[in-house]
């Protein structure tokens, strides 16, 4: 797409040291960074005026459980002097931290304390890494995707102990999850269709 | 496992040993939900305010993975239950952008008039619960008749006063019933008046700006650092309006001004709301009058279902509604971020679709949250009461901060 017209702002991105594969995507300015140099880079970017990103509108993981750093860090940054959005994309893996950027931005910090909560992402230099969004003393990541939808454990009042109490989740009914691979797409490989297959492939 | 791997804090906080702490909510009336904010206290001024969410956390993210596109539309009426369509809106936007289609023009300029029915109808739930909050009754009185006669019109259309899942990816879900716009029209031309009488009863009241007026000061700089955006972010003189900067469906077509304030502080917040509530009258106005007729969804049926009608004779029709009701449309890998003006501010939705019917991951962006994160920036060294005009004047709703 970048050979195709030379867009400035991609040509900018390209020269961030930490930066990588600046690219459009539907319209949408996506970069990589690199973990170990993302303050610097982060930092060019609120402060050169040719980016100007002066807010950080959302910061959130992504998890891929099937690769080797299984989260994907975004940070969706906001210049409204120049109207541009850009999406900054770091990965990491569950124990490696990523460098935090509230010292860039404060509105980080709560950013980051939800996907150290939600995901187990870990922040190097945020002093106020705990749990926002789930409970006090809750245990698990719950959007990994090797979390289950129902969770662990459910909560009732107890009326003896006067107390609300955890219990381990019980399930009236199996977790049912059906599988919409139509089979009209997703088999292709029915005995004697191959020639049907590669036909049509080729037209489209 | 990850617990321990937690770097240790750089610095400690230092607690002041004589202070003591509050605990403002979680089932206060002015926390406008389920707020829960430990206040530590100098005598009766604010030295450090920390906010604890989550209280209405009901996994919406993760929930979503598991519905498909358009089971996940109602689960935006219930984030923020006061601008219900505003949050739809941001959502099949995002939808629409992966499925790479547009909404049909009637079906546009309807999407742009119920956001901002939707608009006045948060406005004035905030500026009148604001309002009561700092102790005038009258306003809430008053300002929930008007939200009934908007509600109305959202039952018309939707079906629900409320949880109205309207919006749909392609689309609007129906067309508006006759005579629905007339009774918009004849709305907008008797609301400016009670904008007026809301405006009477406090813009120039002595004690409103006693308590509003330098109450909660946000420079714009720090306004940009903490993420605001929407009314507070404009309130601070920051002229950034999503629909003016970034338009989306039909707002590069109509003509509205967009309010900007000048000092940041409490009574800035009042009026840019106020003034943004006799905007959306106009932008109201405009849209009934532009409105053409035509289609208010898609007409691929791979995409929105096909009339009831036609399902009782095509059998094509009967099939695609079924696959879209069981199945649901795929929607091609890639991912958005989204974001729209809602009444509150910037609403994004950061979807990742992997090519199946389901989202892989969508990120909603609330607009509360980044308010409520500068609460202690905005607090400090105020008044206890002060934090409760505070807390309004940001417009906060937990359905969508804890989602």
């Amino acid at each position: 797409m970048a050979e195709d017209a030379p867009d400035p702002m991609l040509a900018a991105l390209a020269e961030v040291p930490g930066l990588s594969d600046p690219r459009l995507e539907g319209g949408e300015y996506v970069v990589d960074a690199a973990r170990e140099t993302l303050l610097g880079a982060m930092r060019t970017l609120r402060d050169d005026p040719r980016f100007a990103m002066a807010q950080v509108m959302d910061i959130c993981g992504v998890d891929w459980p099937d690769r080797a750093e299984r989260f994907d860090v975004v940070y969706n940054l906001l210049s409204v002097a120049l109207n541009r959005r850009l999406r900054v994309i770091v990965r990491t893996d569950e124990t490696t931290p990523v460098p935090s950027v509230h010292t860039l931005w404060p509105a980080a910090t709560w950013w980051e304390r939800e996907a150290w909560d939600l995901f187990g992402i870990t922040f190097a230099g945020q002093p106020d890494l705990c749990r926002i969004l789930t409970d006090y003393g809750f245990e698990g990541h719950p959007l990994r995707k090797d979390f289950p939808l129902t969770g662990y454990v459910e909560t009732r009042y107890d009326e003896e102990r006067k107390q609300v109490v955890y219990e381990p989740v019980q399930l009236a009914q199996d977790w049912r999850s059906f599988d919409f691979i139509s089979p009209w797409e997703g088999v292709t490989t029915l005995p004697g269709d191959e020639k049907l297959h590669r036909t049509r492939a080729g037209k489209e | 496992m990850s617990e321990t791997t937690v770097p240790e804090p750089g610095a400690t906080r230092t607690v002041e040993i004589d202070s003591h702490a509050i605990n403002f909510g979680p089932q206060h009336p002015a926390a406008h939900g389920v707020l829960r904010l430990i206040l530590e206290m100098d005598g009766e001024v604010v030295e450090r305010a920390d906010p604890h969410i989550g209280l209405l956390h009901r996994g919406t993210e993760k929930l979503m993975e598991y519905r498909t596109y358009v089971q996940n539309v109602p689960y935006f009426d219930r984030l923020d239950y006061v601008s219900p369509m505003c949050e739809e809106h941001t959502f099949v936007l995002a939808v629409e952008k992966l499925l790479g289609v547009t909404a049909p023009e009637r079906a546009q300029w309807i999407r742009t008039l119920f956001a901002e029915i939707t608009r006045v109808l948060n406005h004035l739930l905030n500026l009148t619960t604001y309002a009561l909050d700092v102790g005038a009754i009258t306003p809430p009185l008053w300002g929930f008749e008007e939200r009934e006669k908007l509600m109305e019109f959202h039952e018309a259309a939707s079906g629900a006063r409320l949880h109205a899942n309207y919006y749909r990816p392609g689309g609007v879900s129906r067309d508006l019933p006759a005579g629905l716009a007339d009774r918009i029209g004849e709305w907008t031309e008797r609301f400016p008046n009670f904008i007026d009488e809301l405006e009477g009863l406090l813009t120039a009241n002595r004690i409103w700006k006693q308590r509003t007026v330098d109450i909660g000061v946000m420079t714009p700089e720090d306004a940009l650092a903490w993420g605001w955006s929407g009314p507070p972010l404009r309130a601070s003189g920051v002229p950034w309006d999503l629909r003016r900067a970034q338009p989306y469906d039909k707002y590069a077509e109509v003509d509205f001004q967009v309010p900007v304030g000048r000092n940041g502080d409490c009574y800035d917040r009042y009026l840019v709301r106020l003034m943004e509530m006799r905007e959306s009258v106009k932008i109201i106005r405009q849209c009934l009058a532009k409105m053409p007729e035509g289609p208010i969804k898609l007409q691929d049926n791979k995409i929105s279902p096909p009339p009831r009608r036609e399902m009782k004779r095509s059998m094509e029709a009967l099939i695609h509604h079924f696959k879209l009701y069981t199945e649901g449309f795929h929607v091609p890998a890639g991912a958005t971020y989204t974001a729209t003006e809602s009444p509150k501010g910037e609403f994004g939705v950061y979807l990742v679709a992997d090519g199946t019917n389901k989202p892989y991951r969508c990120k909603i962006r609330p607009t509360g949250f980044a308010f409520l994160q500068a609460m202690e920036h905005l607090a400090k060294r105020h008044m206890l009461a002060d934090a409760v005009a505070i807390i309004g004047s940001v417009d906060i709703v937990f359905g969508e901060i804890d989602r």
